[in-house]
């Protein structure tokens, strides 16, 4: 068999054109370019795409079906193993991880995997495909902490088997970082969060939203006053870092979570929003992550000319290849090898620029990439009026000061075992970022699934 | 959605609403604060818990109304809701963590600038409550802003009111009545509580610092989520930088740096401009403020 040596391409909106709007950049394959694609599988028999799977779809399995146009079996399959896989087929890391393993892709491009299972999962909403509700519940109560994917994933595995779900979320609207902070035209939010979270509904979860853990109630009182027998903690690593350094507070330096949150959760782009958000004309991004280029790519749309400042050079980017490359197609600038010093603040309080140095690349450090060292006497200054800082989360630790018991590691992520979520307390279960820190969207799922293992298995054995 | 039990306008633009919020009446302590949200393209407004009920599940409310969103919020009635109201956020005063017997032998003065008032009284009541009498000095630019003073009559040890233009009792700034009894009548007090405009707390710092009075602030930046996780509300206090949402309200008033907080909470004064003009010119807004694309 020979083997087409390209993914079909696929559709997406002029580079010109999307920088200037909000809507979704990549338009997805048709039914007959799915079926192409899935052509190109081989169907192996020891599948190492799906080892590369945090959740282990059955990737051949699904794909058969779309080859043969099964397109509702298909998405049977994949709600197998995945509760959001439109999310997933979206902004999955696909090339480090199925796609990464794909037996194709090692003379080839792989089999286009990621877009197959948002053409599967799109197809399955378009046609009103729903999981069903189990028939009767069994009288048990799991409190799950954060509508992440994490607590999404957990609550619904938990629901198909019976138990009584309810999850807490802090804030207004479910979803986590899927709703405030991939944006709109990656992750568009009424399209395709939505019905992912109604999907969840439909099992029978409940969503309690603006109930702060740890401030409106506390696990042990979930525990003791509210009926609740277990709980899962999905709160994700929300808490943003800065830089430490001079100007950092001036008006007009935000960190991404900030401007993020004002444009997706806050939907400060839609003019019949109050939300107000700072558009800036020259905007630096500082950091080179999947969030840094989500900040960029929002503040280019928003009108502005903008910098992505990164430390390393472009093949450190941690950002995924295609994150960086619609990017660039889009027009942001990016200033590599290049870490700022200090921020320049006019009489007003407002930035005026940002003082950098030139880097370049030393020695590998632990992580294994070369660390970058700043070249002596190399100081510059970038002309700026705002400043965006994406240099990374950690968990927020509103839950762990309130929980008996409970214990974090020093970076006050949540210790929890990794093939059942299991914490230092008895009943308290937990996954995703807040056990990780940042990571990804199909690992805060996976972690979510052992947690709803970990949660059956304690509850069974009472 | 949260359902608006009482509301009254105290006085000219500042409103009172008791809300139905169960969980947050149960477990909100003096010194926390809630976020409301009007409507589904309404945002996020931070507002001091004023009182509480346990009883009835409500919370009290009292805001000002400055810009577009307070003046929405104000055109609710009893019957009406609010869309979100989460909280309670932020620390509890640190009176109330104190042990209550050595609280009994401090002396504590108040100092409320205008809509502070609100936020001042929960914790002079709570004080009432525990057989504590705080002496409370309000400040009001006139006899007309003046609020809740039947209340705080009630609550306060020494009640002393100010206005600016001596409409009404005193006529003056606060840092006048500290003075006053400070410096002239050589009251000793152990601790003081400011709670109002960021201008007025910055100059109530300065004055007590020279007194040397250890002095509480409620700080007010501008805020997003209210839960550590967008660092909109970071203020510097002392060497640190802290998020006024977690960290706060709170702080050691001698350690804000208050001209840093001042800019900060004009950040958005142009983009707010326009939110006003919207809603003042209704369905008629049609652009011309170069931001909303209405001129295309
Ligand atoms: C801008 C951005 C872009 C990203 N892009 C990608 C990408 O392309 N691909 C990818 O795989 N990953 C991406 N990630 C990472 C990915 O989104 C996260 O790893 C994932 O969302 C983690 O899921 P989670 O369920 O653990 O937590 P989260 O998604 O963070 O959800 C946690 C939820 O818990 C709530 N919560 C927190 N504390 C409390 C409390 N005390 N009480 C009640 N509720 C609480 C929060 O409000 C939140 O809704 C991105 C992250 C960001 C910020
Ligand atoms: C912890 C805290 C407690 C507060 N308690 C009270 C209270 O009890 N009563 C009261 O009347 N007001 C209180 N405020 C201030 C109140 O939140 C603002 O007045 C309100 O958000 C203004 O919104 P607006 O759209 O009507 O006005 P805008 O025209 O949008 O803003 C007017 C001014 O209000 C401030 N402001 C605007 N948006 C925010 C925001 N999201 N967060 C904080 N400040 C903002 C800014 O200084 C701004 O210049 C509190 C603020 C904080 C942070
Ligand atoms: S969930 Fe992610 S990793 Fe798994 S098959 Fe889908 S795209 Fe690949
Ligand atoms: S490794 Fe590639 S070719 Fe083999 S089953 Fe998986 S997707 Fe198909
Ligand atoms: S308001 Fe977002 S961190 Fe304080
Ligand atoms: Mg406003």
């Amino acid at each position: 068999m020979v083997i087409v040596s390209k993914k079909v391409p696929v559709r997406e909106q002029d580079p010109k054109v999307r920088a200037t709007n909000f809507d979704e950049v990549c338009l997805g394959y048709s039914k007959e370019e799915a079926m192409q694609e899935a052509e190109r599988c081989l169907n192996c028999k020891n599948p190492k795409c799906v080892s590369g799977c945090p959740v282990s779809i059955d990737i051949p399995g699904f794909i058969q079906e779309v080859k043969n146009g099964n397109i509702e079996q298909a998405s049977k399959i994949i709600g197998e193993a995945s509760a959001l896989p439109a999310v997933c087929g979206r902004v999955c890391p696909q090339e480090s991880q199925c796609e990464g393993k794909c037996i194709v892709g090692i003379k080839n491009e792989p089999v286009s995997i990621g877009k197959l299972e948002r053409f599967v999962a799109d197809w399955a909403r378009e046609n009103n495909i729903k999981p069903e509700r189990p028939a009767k519940t069994n009288g048990h109560k799991v409190a799950v902490i954060g509508s992440g994917p994490s607590g999404l994933t957990c609550a619904g595995d938990l629901a198909k088997m019976g138990y009584e779900v309810t999850i807490f979320e802090a804030l207004h609207e479910p979803g986590g970082v899927l709703v405030y902070g991939i944006p709109e035209f990656r992750l568009p939010k009424a399209g395709v969060v939505a019905p992912e979270i109604d999907n969840v509904k439909a099992l029978g979860v409940e969503i309690e939203t603006d109930v702060v853990i740890g401030k409106s109630i506390t696990i042990d009182e979930l525990l003791e006053e509210e009926g609740f027998e277990a709980v899962f903690i999905g709160s994700g690593a929300g808490l943003p870092m800065f830089m430490g350094i001079p100007g950092e507070n001036a008006n007009g330096v935000f960190s991404a979570n900030e401007y993020l949150t004002r444009n997706n959760l806050m939907k400060a782009f839609d003019s019949k929003y109050a939300t107000p958000i700072i558009t800036g004309k020259k905007v630096a991004v500082v950091g080179g992550g999947n969030v840094a280029m989500d900040a960029a790519r929002t503040a280019l749309r928003l009108g502005a000319e903008v910098h992505v400042v990164y430390r390393r050079s472009e093949s450190e980017l941690p950002a995924r290849v295609e994150e960086v490359h619609h990017a660039k197609e889009e027009g942001v600038i990016f200033d590599l090898l290049t870490n700022p010093v200090e921020i320049l603040v006019d009489d007003n309080g407002w930035v005026k620029g940002m003082k950098c140095i030139r880097m370049e690349l030393g020695e590998p450090d632990e992580s294994g990439r070369r660390r970058p060292v700043e070249i002596a006497g190399s100081e510059f200054e970038l002309e700026l009026d705002t400043v965006i800082m994406s240099l990374g989360t950690s968990p927020n630790p509103l839950i762990s000061s309130t929980t008996k018991g409970l214990d974090v590691n020093k970076r006050k992520c949540i210790i929890a075992d990794e093939t059942l979520g299991k914490t230092s307390k008895e009943g308290v279960y937990a996954g995703g970022d807040a056990v990780t820190g940042a990571a990804t969207v199909i690992l805060a799922m996976g972690a979510g699934r052992a947690g709803a293992k970990g949660i059956h298995e304690f509850l069974s054995s009472k | 959605m949260f359902e608006i039990v009482n509301a009254r306008e105290l006085t000219n633009n500042i409103y009172l609403m008791d809300v139905k919020a169960p969980r947050v009446a149960k477990s909100c302590e003096p010194g926390q604060f809630v976020i409301v949200i009007m409507d589904e393209t309404g945002e996020r407004v931070p507002l001091t818990i004023c009182d509480y009920d346990r009883k009835a599940g409500t919370v009290t409310i009292v805001f000002q109304t400055i810009g577009a969103s307070t003046q929405m919020m104000a055109k609710l009635k009893k019957g009406d809701s609010f869309k979100d109201f989460v909280g309670p956020l932020g620390c509890a005063s640190e009176l109330i963590e104190e042990d209550i017997e050595s609280l009994k032998n401090k002396k504590i003065l108040f100092v409320a600038g205008g809509v502070g008032t609100a936020p001042v009284y929960p914790q002079v009541k709570w004080l009432k409550e525990h057989g504590i009498d705080a002496d409370v000095i309000v400040g009001a630019k006139t006899k007309d802003m003046l609020i809740l003073e039947d209340e705080m009559r009630k609550a306060a040890g020494n009640l002393y009111i100010t206005t600016d233009d001596g409409s009404y009792e005193r006529k003056g700034m606060v840092t006048e009545v500290i003075k006053d009894l400070v410096q002239n009548q050589g009251i000793k007090y152990d601790c003081c509580i400011a709670i109002g405009p960021m201008i007025m707390m910055k100059f109530v710092c300065l004055l007590t610092k020279e007194l040397d009075l250890p002095t509480i602030v409620s700080l007010n930046p501008i805020m997003v989520d209210g839960t550590g996780m967008c660092g909109a509300c970071r203020v510097t206090v002392g060497d640190e930088v802290k998020f006024a949402c977690v960290d706060g309200p709170e702080f050691d008033g001698h350690l804000v740096n208050f001209d840093e907080a001042m800019k900060r909470q004009q950040m958005y004064k142009s983009e707010e401009g326009r939110e006003i003009l919207k809603l003042q010119e209704g369905d008629t807004h049609h652009g011309g403020c170069g931001h909303c694309g209405g001129e295309k």
